[in-house]
C-alpha cells in the first residue's frame, strides 16, 4: 500500500485560551482531491497554516509521503512539495505574471536568465495542465480567474505535488469555478494531491474523493464523498440538523414599494458604474440581484442607502427620493423607511472597536427613546440592545462587548437586529451571509423571509447564486452596470443565470 | 535680457555639487521606501553623518576615516529605525521624527563637548576634505570650443563623492530592475505577504533596504561636511533630507527620475547663490530671500500633489503582520 501524501498525527494548536486545533489526525492519499469542510472558525485555516509553516503546532507530527517532516516556515513547506493558493491571492499587483511566478524561486542573482527559463517552463506547464495565462500581463490588469491560475502555476513552478486551495471559488463566476474544477481534475489525473478547503457543500460533492469535516477545532469525521450527502455533511459541520433549503411559501406581492427608473452613477474617474437601471420591488417580495462582484451592485446599494450621488428617479411608496444634495443621506433614507444592511459589515455596518450597544444605536441615535435631555440615555440603549440580542440569538449576549469580538455570523445578527427591528418598508441587504457559518445562515434567511411575510419589500444583493435562488422570489442579473435580465426564481436555474452574469443574453 | 546666462557654466557646476547630497539622500529614500519603509529620518541621518565625518576627519586628519565614521553613524540610526519599525512594528513616521530630533540635538551637544567651538567642528584642512579631482585631459581639452569647457569645468573638477553619487543612479536602476534582490525588494514594498508565502524573509529584505539607505545617507552627510563645506556646523543639512523626499515623490520612486529631480532642486539652490546672474538675465532684481526659498517652495508644491498622481509603494508605511 502506498504511503499517504500527507499524514497529520495529533496536531494541536492553541491561541491563548482558544483551542483552534484539537488532536487532529488525517490521511490524504496521493492523487486524490480531499475536501476539508467546516464553519468559520472551525480551525480549517489554522490547520492549513500549520501545514504551510505559518504557525508552529503545539503538538503533533506531519508526515509527507511517509517521511516525518518538520515545517518551521514557508520555505520548508515549499521544499516539501506543498503549494498553497490562499483565499486572498498573494500576488504583487504591479508585477507581471512571470515576475510573480519566479519571485522567491529565482535561479540566480540576475533576473534575465531566471525569466527566460520561467517562460519556457510556463509554456510546458500550460500545455500539460491546460492553464492559460499571459506571461507578460500585469496582475492588476487581469481578472481574478487568471490571477488564480497564476497562483496555481506559482505552486507548480516550485514543483509542488500537494496543492492546498483555501476557498478558491469565493471570487469566481460559476463558469470560472467550473473551469477551475476541470483544472483540478486534470491535476489529479497527473498524480497531484489536492486539499480543497471550502464551506460550500456543492463543491465538496462535485469534485472531492474524500471529505473531512471540522467543528470547533476538532476533526469530526472523514468519509468517502460517494458515501455521504450534503444533509449529512451539514449536520456534521453544525452538530445538529440543518435546513439547507429556505422554507418559504410563494410570495404574495402587493403594491410597488421601490420604483427605480433610469438610475445612473458616474464614479470619480468618470467611469459609468450604473448605466440606466430600471427595477421595481413590491411589498411582500424579495428581489434578488445576482452578478459577479463589481458589476454595479455595490453602487446600487450605495445610492439607495444614501451615500453615493446618482441621476434618475427613485420613488418609495410613490414619494420621490432625493439622489443628490444634502437630503441624499442615510438619515433621510431611514426617515423614508429604508433600512440598509451593507455588504461590508465590518467597514460600513459596524465600528469594530465600539461596543455592541453603541453599534446598535448608530443611525438611530436620534430616536427619542435613546435621549435623556441633551445626553444619550446609555442605559436605555443597553437595555434595548440586550432585548435585540436575545431576540436574534446573538452569542455571547453581552451588549458591552466590542463588535470585533463577535464572530462573523453574530456581527451580522447585530446589524440585522438594528435594521429589521425598525420595521422598515424596504430593506436593502447586501451579501447577508458572507463569512457567516451555516447555522447562522439558516437563522438569517428565516429572518428575511419573515420580514417578507409581514408585507415588506426586500432588495437582496448577493454573489452567492445558491442564496439568490433559494431566497429571492424574482432575480435580476447585473452585468457591467446594467440589468441583463429578470427571471422568476422558480423558473430559472444556475446555468441560465450564470450566462447572464457573464453578459451573455439568452 | 539674456536667459542663456541662467545656464552659465559656473551655475551648472554649482548645481552638480549641490545636487549630490540630494541625489544620495533621494536614492537612500528610494531603497527604503521601495521596500515599504517610509523614512522621514533622512535628514537626521545625514546630519549625524555630517558631524561624525567632520569630527573624525578633524581628529585623525583622514577624510576616509571621516567617511567611514559618517556611514557608521548613519547606519546606527538606520538600525534604530529598523528596530522600531520592522522588528517592533512601530509607527514609521514617529520613528523618523525621533531620529531627526535626536540627531539635531546630539550632534551639537557632542560637538560642543569635544571641540568647545560653539557646536561646530574645527575647519578641516587638506587631507581632511575630499578634494576636487581633475579628470584626464581636462586641461588639454579646455581649449576645444563648447565641449572643452563643459568637460573641463562641468564634468571634471568635482570630488570623488560626486562621481560616486552619479554612478549610484545606474547602479540603483540595475539592482532594482535586473537582479533577484531588486525584484524581492520591490515586491516586499508592494505586497510583503507575497514575499513571505514565497518563502523569503520580509524582515531580512527590509533590514537590507534600510541598511542601504543608511549607507547612502552616510555618504550624503559626509559629502556635506567634508566635500561641500570644510567642517560641521549646527543644522547644516538645512532640510535637504526633506527636499530629497520631495524629489523622491517627484521622481515617482524611479532612479533616473530621481537624478533629474535632484538636479532641478540643485539648480534652484545654485541659482539662489547668484542673484547677479538672475538680475542680468531677467532685467530686474529678485529678492535674495525669495531665491533662497525657491527649493522649499517647490518642495511644498510637490508634496501638495501638483505634479500629477504619484503612487507610492502599496505596502509603504505598514508594518508587516502575518495574517491568520
Amino acid at each position: 500500500m502506498t504511503a499517504p501524501a500527507i499524514e497529520l498525527k495529533g496536531i494541536s494548536k492553541a491561541f491563548g485560551p482558544v483551542q483552534a486545533n484539537k488532536d487532529i489526525s488525517i490521511r490524504v492519499m496521493p492523487g486524490t482531491i480531499h475536501g476539508i469542510i467546516g464553519e468559520n472558525g472551525a480551525g480549517k485555516s489554522t490547520l492549513m497554516s500549520i501545514l504551510y509553516g505559518f504557525y508552529k503546532a503545539d503538538a503533533g507530527e506531519v508526515f509527507i509521503s511517509g517521511q516525518k517532516t518538520d515545517i518551521p516556515d514557508s520555505q520548508a513547506a515549499i521544499a516539501a512539495g506543498i503549494g498553497m493558493v490562499f483565499q486572498h491571492f498573494k500576488l504583487v499587483e504591479n508585477f507581471t505574471v512571470l515576475e510573480n511566478i519566479i519571485l522567491g524561486a529565482e535561479d540566480g542573482g540576475l533576473l534575465r536568465p531566471s525569466l527566460a527559463k520561467a517562460r519556457t517552463t510556463l509554456l510546458e506547464l500550460e500545455k500539460e495542465y491546460d492553464l492559460k495565462v499571459d506571461p507578460d500581463a500585469v496582475i492588476e490588469e487581469i481578472g481574478v480567474g487568471m490571477q488564480q491560475r497564476v497562483e496555481i502555476l506559482k505552486a507548480l513552478y516550485r514543483q509542488a505535488n500537494i496543492l492546498i486551495l483555501d476557498e478558491p471559488t469565493g471570487v469566481l463566476t460559476p463558469a470560472e469555478a467550473d473551469q477551475l474544477f476541470r483544472i483540478l481534475g486534470r491535476l489529479r489525473e497527473e498524480g497531484k494531491t489536492i486539499i480543497l478547503i471550502t464551506h460550500k457543500l456543492r463543491e465538496i460533492m462535485e469534485i472531492t474523493d474524500t471529505v473531512s469535516v471540522m467543528r470547533r477545532g476538532e476533526m469530526t469525521a472523514t468519509v468517502k464523498t460517494a458515501d455521504t450527502s450534503p444533509e449529512e455533511l451539514a449536520e456534521l459541520m453544525v452538530g445538529r440538523k440543518v435546513l439547507l433549503r429556505v422554507d418559504k411559501t410563494p410570495a404574495k406581492p402587493g403594491a410597488v414599494v421601490l420604483d427605480v427608473k433610469n438610475l445612473k452613477v458616474v464614479d470619480d474617474q468618470g467611469v459609468e458604474r450604473l448605466r440606466g437601471i430600471d427595477l421595481q420591488v413590491r411589498a411582500g417580495e424579495v428581489l434578488g440581484i445576482a452578478g459577479v462582484a463589481g458589476n454595479g451592485q455595490s453602487e446600487l446599494l450605495e445610492v439607495l442607502g444614501g451615500y453615493a450621488d446618482a441621476t434618475g428617479t427613485v420613488t418609495l411608496n410613490g414619494t420621490p427620493i432625493e439622489l443628490t444634495g444634502k437630503n441624499a443621506d442615510g438619515r433621510s433614507r431611514r426617515n423614508h423607511g429604508i433600512a440598509h444592511v451593507p455588504e461590508d459589515r465590518q467597514r460600513e455596518g459596524l465600528i469594530m472597536d465600539f461596543a455592541a450597544w453603541e453599534n446598535t444605536a448608530f443611525g438611530y441615535h436620534r430616536d427619542p427613546a435613546y435621549q435623556s435631555g441633551i445626553l444619550l440615555n446609555n442605559a436605555a440603549i443597553k437595555t434595548d440592545t440586550q432585548a435585540k440580542m436575545d431576540r436574534f440569538d446573538v452569542r455571547p449576549p453581552h451588549p458591552h462587548l466590542a463588535a470585533k469580538n463577535f464572530s462573523g455570523g453574530n456581527q451580522q445578527k447585530i446589524v440585522l437586529a438594528r435594521e429589521i427591528e425598525r420595521n422598515p418598508d424596504l430593506l436593502l441587504i447586501g451579501q447577508p451571509t458572507r463569512g457567516v457559518d451555516i447555522g447562522a445562515i439558516e437563522f438569517i434567511h428565516q429572518q428575511i423571509v419573515a420580514l417578507r411575510d409581514q408585507g415588506k419589500a426586500i432588495l437582496l444583493v448577493s454573489v452567492e447564486l445558491e442564496e439568490i435562488l433559494s431566497l429571492a422570489d424574482r432575480v435580476a442579473v447585473m452585468f457591467d452596470g446594467q440589468i441583463m435580465g429578470e427571471r422568476q426564481s422558480t423558473e430559472t436555474n444556475e446555468k441560465e443565470l450564470g450566462l447572464l452574469m457573464a453578459g451573455v443574453q439568452t | 535680457m539674456n536667459f542663456l546666462a541662467l545656464f552659465d557654466l559656473s551655475v551648472l557646476d554649482t548645481t552638480m555639487r549641490l545636487a549630490t547630497p540630494l541625489l544620495l539622500a533621494c536614492l537612500a529614500g528610494l531603497f527604503s521606501e521601495r521596500a515599504g519603509i517610509f523614512d522621514i529620518g533622512l535628514e537626521g541621518k545625514m546630519l549625524a553623518a555630517a558631524f561624525f565625518s567632520a569630527a573624525l576627519a578633524a581628529i585623525t586628519g583622514s577624510v576616509w576615516v571621516g567617511l567611514a565614521a559618517g556611514i557608521g553613524a548613519s547606519l546606527v540610526l538606520s538600525a534604530v529605525h529598523g528596530l522600531a519599525s520592522i522588528t517592533f512594528r512601530g509607527n514609521q513616521l514617529i520613528s523618523g521624527v525621533a531620529i531627526n530630533f535626536l540627531a539635531a540635538g546630539l550632534t551639537v551637544l557632542i560637538a560642543q563637548s569635544w571641540f568647545q567651538q560653539g557646536g561646530r567642528t574645527p575647519s578641516l584642512l587638506t587631507g581632511g576634505r575630499f578634494e576636487p579631482i581633475t579628470l584626464p585631459f581636462a586641461d588639454a581639452f579646455s581649449t576645444v570650443p563648447f565641449f572643452g569647457p563643459i568637460y573641463a569645468e562641468l564634468i571634471s573638477g568635482h570630488s570623488i563623492l560626486v562621481y560616486v553619487a552619479l554612478l549610484c543612479v545606474p547602479g540603483t536602476w540595475y539592482i532594482l530592475f535586473r537582479t533577484r534582490f531588486g525584484l524581492r525588494l520591490r515586491a516586499v514594498g508592494e505586497n510583503p505577504a507575497a514575499v513571505d508565502t514565497a518563502g523569503v524573509s520580509v524582515i531580512g529584505l527590509r533590514f537590507a533596504a534600510v541598511g542601504i539607505c543608511g549607507i547612502l545617507c552616510g555618504i550624503a552627510g559626509a559629502y556635506l561636511a567634508t566635500g561641500l563645506q570644510a567642517g560641521f556646523v549646527k543644522d547644516m543639512t538645512a532640510g535637504r533630507g526633506f527636499i530629497a523626499l520631495a524629489a523622491l515623490i517627484f521622481a515617482k520612486w524611479r532612479p533616473w527620475h530621481a537624478l533629474w529631480a535632484t538636479l532641478l532642486f540643485g539648480y534652484l539652490q545654485a541659482i539662489a547663490l547668484r542673484p547677479d546672474i538672475i538680475e542680468g538675465a531677467l532685467g530686474f532684481k529678485v529678492q535674495v530671500q525669495l531665491l533662497d526659498a525657491l527649493p522649499y517652495i517647490l518642495t511644498v508644491v510637490i508634496l501638495a500633489g501638483f505634479v500629477g498622481k504619484a503612487i507610492p509603494p502599496r505596502a509603504g508605511g505598514e508594518p508587516y503582520v502575518k495574517e491568520r
